[in-house]
């Protein structure tokens, strides 16, 4: 018999008062430990497809720095173009170790998601592209026959939609062109297996953009001259250079304010919960008033009651920090799946990534949680005096 | 000689309210020897149960002296006051205030926890068979009768071994069959345990089977 076990068996008594209050505590610690998951999956996301991009850099066409990052990671249409000729400009520059032309373009398919509609996204390449990515590999097939083919390769995931094989045509809806597939990639975890390639020139002639890019992807020979690399793009008219790490930034402040918005919901939360703590215990304590009066006949010390009632406020708090863990960890899938449809970009990847750190943490964020909850009634309690609390009611 | 446990001389209390004073206890002297059993009675208002919390240090006197075991607590603080009454004192109440969430033998062990003594379960066990609960050790207050809850409170009050057992309206609760058979525990004690008993009780026909009966009236020892 100590603290701890009387604490804990009081809580016992009413069984369902004792279950909202940690439910309570537990869907506060579940958001905590999600968002706190969220924020480290989606970095970890988005450095993982940042570098499977197979670049350092990318240069398109000036304009904003949000739709160039949008475009080097989702990719998009409707966006603006540049000249193919500084392709070859950039291409003569002896610093460069890679490089390759893109042209995008996204397709709206009516057809498409299963007759809801959905957009298809094609891109104009080389074999530049591969060489960048040599973690591509076919699947079935192999590469265009010619530079200028009517040939597609789909992605992992383009092809499983459209249930596509080699020799399968492919209509292109909207420019009534017919293309048949001549490859499909194996899964890469990326965002080129949703995407349809074609050779550049056959991209550029299909949808009527001649001699136009979207993005020229450059990779360096040394990593550490991106700086001077940039600065001589800088007089060049017509284009932005945007490095990888300026992407990463870039995309991580587009959803900073979701995360500043859902870490002030996740501290109410928690306040919200604290405050309910405190009320139960309260409310609880002033029940007991008779039993406690007694407790002290019995020769237990103010401090003894006041463990006792911190014990219970403990206790209903650390049950709810653990099972707002398992909480967390059983529902990140879901969350993962609500956060990605809520995102205009999101990685590729474990979008919610919970690590060990962030359920230790979540739990003694609960248990400091119980120890100040648990402050004041555990002072009045404490407070009683022991005539006073017997005759309370009679 | 017996032993003197409590030694009351002229002791008060007074409760001061806005506009007036009501005594609850006034000038009251009295002793209670080791192996007393003693019975206040009166009507009600009369200041019995004051007087017992006085005897219990549950609450401070107002005026005059009070020792137990020797030892002055007069006006002395709740930190001094809890450690008189874990080491000889025992309770008992009306309404028996067990712990419902506790079983019968944990509201007993509960006492030695507070008490700072070693919780020997085996202690507790032949402390319920005394009172004839030797088979109720792991049922819940809520499955006993009023008489057997009353028997798991002396059992709770006697175990730390207190000097004094102090009951208020023990039977209060109780029918009349119950409520002789908690005297007749309390009369056990006293002659086989040498545990010194007081009882307030508003049944004069318990009542007078005590060894020594003090009357109150408006708070002073009446006749």
């Amino acid at each position: 018999m100590n603290a701890i076990t009387i604490g804990f068996k009081n809580l016992t008594r009413k069984k369902i008062r004792t279950t909202l209050t940690v439910a309570g505590i537990a869907l506060a610690v579940a958001v905590l430990v999600s968002l706190l998951g969220f924020d480290a999956g989606y970095q970890k996301s988005l450095s993982g497809d940042i570098d499977k991009l197979g670049y350092h850099l990318l240069v398109t066409a000036k304009g904003c720095p949000y739709e160039a990052a949008t475009l080097i990671l989702k990719g998009g249409g409707g966006l603006r173009y540049m000249e193919e000729n500084i392709f070859k400009r950039i291409a003569s520059d002896p610093r460069v170790d890679k490089i390759t032309p893109q042209l995008m373009n996204s397709v709206y398919n009516q057809e498409g998601a299963g007759g809801k509609g959905a957009f298809a996204m094609y891109v104009g390449i080389e074999h530049s592209y591969l060489e960048l990515k040599p973690w591509l590999k076919f699947r079935w097939g192999g590469w265009f026959s010619g530079s200028a083919a009517d040939e597609v390769i789909m992605g992992y995931e383009a092809a499983e939609v459209e249930q596509r094989k080699p020799g399968d045509k492919v209509f292109v809806p909207g420019v009534s062109k017919v293309l048949t597939v001549k490859g499909v990639l194996k899964r890469s975890g990326t965002q080129d297996d949703g995407v349809i390639f074609l050779p550049l020139a056959t991209a550029q002639n299909i949808f009527e953009l001649p001699g136009k890019l979207t993005g020229v992807g450059v990779k360096l020979k040394d990593i550490g001259q991106i700086a001077d690399f940039e600065e001589s793009l800088y007089n060049e008219p017509g284009i932005q250079v945007v490095s990888l790490a300026e992407v990463r930034g870039t995309i991580l402040n587009l959803v900073a304010s979701a995360r500043a918005m859902a870490g002030s919901v996740a501290l109410i939360a928690i306040f919200v919960a604290l405050i309910g703590v405190t009320n139960t215990i309260l409310v609880s304590v002033f029940e007991r008033t008779r039993e406690i009066g007694v407790m002290k006949a019995l020769g237990a010390s103010s401090f003894d009651v006041f463990k006792i009632v911190w014990s219970e406020t403990v206790i209903v708090c650390a049950l709810g920090g653990l099972a707002g863990v398992i909480l967390a960890i059983s529902g990140s899938g879901l969350t993962a799946k609500v956060i990605r449809g809520m995102l205009p970009y999101a990685p590729q990847g474990e979008l919610v990534l919970i690590k060990g750190e962030f359920v230790w943490m979540a739990l003694l964020a609960a248990i400091v949680v119980g120890l100040i909850a648990g402050t004041y009634p555990a002072w009045r309690a404490s407070r009683m005096k022991p005539v006073e609390a017997i005759r309370a009611g009679e | 000689m017996k032993d003197v446990i409590v030694r009351a001389e002229k002791i008060s209390k007074i409760y001061k309210l806005p506009g007036e004073q009501i005594a609850a206890v006034k000038d009251i002297d009295l002793d209670i020897y080791a192996g007393d059993f003693i019975s206040i009675m009166g009507p009600s208002g009369s200041g019995k149960t004051t007087l017992l919390d006085l005897i219990g240090c549950l609450t401070s006197a107002t005026g005059g002296r009070l020792t137990v075991m020797g030892r002055d607590v007069s006006g002395a603080g709740e930190s001094c006051l809890v450690k008189v009454r874990r080491q000889f004192l025992g309770f008992v109440f009306q309404d028996f205030l067990l712990i419902p969430s506790l079983t019968v033998v944990e509201n007993v062990l509960l006492s030695l926890y507070f008490s700072r003594q070693h919780q020997d379960k085996k202690r507790a066990i032949n402390v319920l068979n005394l009172v004839g609960l030797g088979q109720r050790l792991n049922h819940l207050p809520a499955q006993l009768s009023g008489g057997e809850k009353q028997r798991v409170a002396i059992a709770r009050a006697i175990i730390t071994n207190p000097k004094l057992l102090l009951a208020d309206e023990p039977t209060g609760n109780l029918d009349s069959r119950a409520s002789q058979e908690v005297f007749d525990l309390f009369k056990q004690l006293n002659e086989k345990e040498g545990l010194a008993v007081v009882v307030v009780t508003h049944n004069p026909e318990l009542g007078n089977q005590a060894g020594r009966v003090i009357k109150l009236k408006d708070g002073r020892l009446a006749a």
